[in-house]
């Protein structure tokens, strides 16, 4: 008997390090199959310009989600993104029109995105009023002030300069998608080796502790809400460039979006757990989603159905993997 | 003390955001709630104010009003008729001599009408029509034949055949699937044209240009490209443009909002159909002005819809 246990022991080890490894990588593994499939179903979907044409779609809402994994990681929630980066590209298409140099055009619109991103920050952590609460008032508001600014009309833009960071390439991949990866990298360092990224995960993971632990819970919460702020106001520059003209209807539902990626990439709305990484992936898989349907040409009915039943299969796996772990 | 006057300064903050938007908010309205002064006082119910189309149809409604100093009560419905009744009941309240409702959605407005048939205030609707209840008459274009003159467009400037692509607008609209209807009428009794792609797009410029491009990446051949508002048309153009494209593709729009008119005057957009809203504002308050002084008017007017290419963008007047 005594012979065969450690056998039995090492049998269980090898099972249980295959499960973790697919634990680890599922969302990816979601991701990978589900591009098989669009591949196998539409013969352009693997073609070079297809994959930049998704890179660059999913760039506009995957920069937000990134900001958004931040403000998820400390278990709160950005509903004003949308609202933001409509508002960030009214004034940037004011300054242009208005004859600012470019890049104080760009500062301006930035800095805009960053105030009300500091504004729900304030408000949450000075105040202690749920996020969710804070940033619909927020959202309520930057909206209403797009559309007092915008007076309802689209704005347009015209600046040739401008129109490069849309609609340009360097070295054949379109700007966006070079901002988009420039933006996760700097957000996966960020979170792996600044202690600002170990704070944030600390405030997420519990609060009350990190207190204890001497860090200043509240700069930091002010800081990552900025973060999402100045991240919409990104997104709206990018947006507001590739249709050379603000949208005051720009971003509406965009948030609902964002947290999608986020939860299907494995961030966990509870706080302290996740990662860019995985939202990167999460956004990808939603592009890839609506970019196949659309190959198809499937009926725009059944498309919201479908995008609905592939995030309740993404989150649905992830909660199964979490309980065999425990 | 330190936390009540932060909190004092958060409201004086919220309070002056809420004051800047009600400035601009009320400077249509007017103080009082009877016009005293013996001006005609005309509510007029918007179904939403972010669509350059209806800010249009308010700003026409505007200038005509002002003109015939006819004092005009406008609100927002943001798209919802739950709130559009709301707004209803509320201009019912500030006696109103003329109702004027442009539908969020044509059979919940129906309550809104009975409710103004019931306080005695002649109600009338524009733009879409409302499925129930008593109006005096309905202003509008006609979104079918919209449609059927761009699928004719199409099919002249084609010569009949070719690989066709419509975008749609909000389906749960009649302007939307009656535009759909028009253009697919011509679209079936042409066999040479084929009908690669139809897709909606919310009437929103930013949705039409994530559709087309997606459309241009499954199909290496496109002929002909009808978008059912001129938002979607200059999305749609955007990707076109970006993918290279233009000269191959023949597009589309409805609507002739401004930039739309640009593009066809710069030769990036081929046509558009001149539905201005503008005159249909205008038509709106003129209407009120004859019901209330009691002339007949007809139970339906129709606007003209016309063509506008690069022959007579000229001409065409849509202000």
């Amino acid at each position: 008997m005594s012979n065969t246990t450690p056998v039995k022991q090492e049998v269980q080890k090898e099972a249980f390090n295959w499960l973790s490894l697919i634990e680890k990588y599922r969302v990816l593994l979601i991701f990978i199959i589900l591009c098989g499939i669009a591949g196998a179903l539409s013969d352009v979907f693997f073609t070079m310009s297809n994959v930049m044409n998704v890179l660059r779609q999913v760039s506009i809402i995957a920069i937000i989600a990134s900001g958004m994994t931040l403000v998820i990681l400390i278990a709160g929630i950005d509903l004003s993104v949308g609202a933001v980066m409509a508002f960030s590209g009214a004034i940037l298409a004011g300054a242009l029109t208005a004859g600012w140099p470019l890049a104080l055009a760009l500062l301006a619109a930035l800095g805009v995105g960053l105030l009300f991103g500091l504004f729900n920050g304030f408000i949450t952590a000075r105040f202690g009023v749920p996020s969710f609460i804070a940033t619909l008032a927020i959202m309520v508001i930057a909206r209403g002030m797009t559309l007092v600014y915008t007076k309802g009309y689209p704005l347009v833009v015209s600046n040739d300069a401008y129109r490069y960071i849309g609609s340009g390439r360097f070295f054949g991949v379109p700007i966006p998608i070079i901002i988009m990866f420039v933006v996760f990298g700097f957000m996966y360092w960020m979170l792996k080796y600044t202690s600002f990224g170990r704070y944030i995960f600390a405030i997420g993971g519990n609060e009350e502790t990190a207190i204890l632990a001497g860090i200043n819970v509240r700069a930091i919460k002010i800081a990552v809400f900025g973060i999402s702020g100045l991240l919409s106001a990104l997104s709206a520059i990018i947006y507001t460039s590739r249709l050379m003209s603000a949208q005051p209807t720009a971003g509406t539902g965009i948030e609902l979006d964002a947290i999608a990626a986020v939860i299907i990439g494995g961030t966990s709305l509870a706080g302290g757990k996740g990662g860019v990484t995985g939202t990167l992936i999460g956004a990808l898989i939603m592009g890839v989603l609506d970019n196949v349907l659309n190959l198809m040409n499937v009926s725009p009915f059944y498309q919201s159905i479908a995008k609905g039943l592939v995030i309740l299969i993404a989150v649905l796996v992830d909660s199964k993997f979490s309980k065999i772990k425990k | 003390m330190k936390k009540i006057i932060s909190l004092l300064a958060l409201f004086a903050i919220i309070i002056g955001l809420v004051g800047c938007s009600m400035d601009e908010g009320s400077s249509t309205k007017t103080s009082g709630s009877k016009s005293k002064d013996g001006k005609l006082k005309v509510g007029l119910s918007m179904n939403t104010l972010n669509n350059p189309f209806f800010v249009a149809v308010k700003e026409g409604a505007e200038a005509q009003a002002k003109e015939d100093k006819v004092d005009l009560v406008v609100t927002d419905a943001q798209n919802d008729p739950g709130k559009q009744l709301a707004d209803v009941e509320n201009l019912l309240e500030q006696n109103i001599d003329v109702l004027i409702i442009d539908p969020a959605d044509s059979d919940a407005i129906a309550e809104g009408v009975k409710k103004a048939n019931d306080a005695k205030i002649p109600v009338f609707t524009i733009d879409r029509q409302s499925n129930g209840g008593e109006v005096v008459t309905h202003i509008g274009f006609d979104a079918l034949k919209s449609g059927k003159i761009a699928g004719n467009f199409l099919k002249e400037a084609l010569g009949g055949k070719g690989n066709i692509v419509e975008i749609q607008g909000i389906l749960g609209t009649n302007v939307g699937q009656f535009r759909s209807k028009g253009f697919n009428s011509v679209v079936d009794e042409t066999p040479g044209f084929k009908v690669v792609a139809r897709q909606a797009a919310n009437f929103d410029r930013g949705q039409a240009m994530k559709v087309m491009e997606d459309i241009l990446q499954a199909n290496p051949k496109i002929d002909g490209v009808y978008a059912a508002n001129d938002e979607m048309a200059l999305g749609a153009l955007a990707a076109i443009e970006a993918a290279g494209r233009l000269d191959e593709i023949t597009l589309i729009g409805c609507d002739a909002v401004d930039p739309a008119i640009e593009a066809i005057k710069g030769g990036k957009l081929e046509a558009t159909i001149a539905e201005p809203p503008v005159f249909l504002g205008k038509e709106a308050v003129k209407t009120a002005l004859k019901i209330s002084k009691k002339e007949s008017v007809d139970k339906e007017v129709i606007l003209d819809s016309t063509l506008v290419t690069p022959k007579n963008v000229n001409e065409v007047k849509t202000k």
